[in-house]
């Protein structure tokens, strides 16, 4: 992956400029991912450079920080992201994510990446089908919720984004107690704005873990980072580049040795 | 050859979308004797040699931590296969 593979020629959008060029963000391949050039992309876009990472190997090449993408890992078998969880290359993730000395990993699990948190416990509740049965695609409004993440450092509270949803097994659940937890400690990062698409407790579109390093949500950032290639917003067509900021954010946290 | 069978099915509390599907197409098959339908999972775990207490305990195991998510599922049974014993 040394050369980069423009999705569509003439994009424009220029990177951010940051203090931190050269934050380093692992992006981790399985066996059944979809988005992770597009993750690769949204890295860049962000002003970071992106690591291709490899489910079977062990080493994190020294990265700042981790995406794990959408897809179907391992097509999906025994339940969504619950092979993925054993992967060598996770259980490293794990380990850096959890640290009890020094800088917790910030890791970033979009879909299939979120339901891989779930599974392995680095975030609470479960994915399962959508409540009307039915893969949906569409742009999603959210509000961010919880903007003291890792992730989340560059939006303003409240703020409505706009980032298109796709999947099959996105309804979020948890018991009552974990959903009563998450709402008190502000762990609620993500919610869906309007109708619920997927009948997610809560409505929650994404959490994080107690610290804050970790954050999982169900819709696509890593879709909405280019002007003419994102959700239809004010300003015309295809125009919606929200989701940038999700990666913005990671970096300026990097730079500033947040987390 | 040994086997240990380990059952998984959806929490009760928990709505079950495939079982959901199921039961709404019974129906229209003629088959108006049933209110509903859950759906689980089956795992046949074949052994090579013999089902000791430490084999299964391991199959246990692995039913808690991997083929069963504690979140949504449970686990119902991990038993020896008696008929391929």
């Amino acid at each position: 992956m040394s050369t980069e593979t423009p999705l569509i020629g003439d994009f424009h959008a220029s990177p951010a400029a940051t203090p931190l060029d050269g934050a380093r963000i692992g992006v981790v391949t399985f066996p059944g991912t979809l988005d992770d050039r597009d993750a690769a992309r949204a890295v860049r876009l962000g002003g970071g450079t992106a690591v291709p990472l490899w489910h079977a190997d062990e080493s994190l090449q020294g990265v700042d920080a981790i995406v794990l993408p959408g897809g179907f890992s391992y097509g999906d078998y025994l339940r969504a992201g619950a092979i993925a969880r054993f992967a060598p290359m996770m259980n490293k993730i794990i380990s850096a994510a959890t640290a009890s000395s020094g800088t917790r990993l910030p890791v970033l699990g979009i879909c299939n990446g979120f339901q891989m948190l779930t599974e392995s416990h680095l975030l609470p509740g479960s994915m399962v089908k959508n409540d009307h049965l039915k893969f949906l695609c569409r742009d999603q409004v959210l509000r961010v919720e919880n903007t003291s993440t890792a992730w989340t450092s560059q939006f303003t509270a409240d703020e409505l984004i706009a980032i298109p949803l796709k999947n099959q097994d996105g309804q979020y659940l948890a018991d009552p107690e974990t959903l009563e937890a998450l709402e008190a400690e502000g762990r609620v990062v993500f919610r869906y704005v309007g109708e619920n698409p997927n009948g997610s407790r809560n409505g929650i579109a994404g959490v994080s873990n107690e610290t804050g390093n970790v954050v999982g949500l169900m819709p696509h950032p890593e879709h909405a980072v280019e002007a003419g290639y994102g959700p239809d917003d004010a300003t015309g067509m295809r125009s919606g580049t929200d989701g940038l900021t999700i990666f913005t954010s990671v970096i300026a946290s990097l730079a500033g040795g947040a987390q | 050859m040994p086997r240990i069978i380990v059952e998984v099915m959806p929490k009760p509390e928990i709505l079950d979308p495939q079982g959901k599907a199921i039961a709404s197409a019974l129906p229209h098959l003629g088959f108006t004797d049933f209110s509903g339908v859950r759906q689980g999972k089956r795992f046949e775990l074949t052994v090579e040699g013999d089902v000791t207490e430490q084999v299964l305990e391991s199959a246990r195991t692995a039913a808690a931590e991997m083929l069963s998510n504690p979140v949504i599922e449970d686990v119902i049974s991990v038993r020896v296969d008696e008929d391929a014993a």
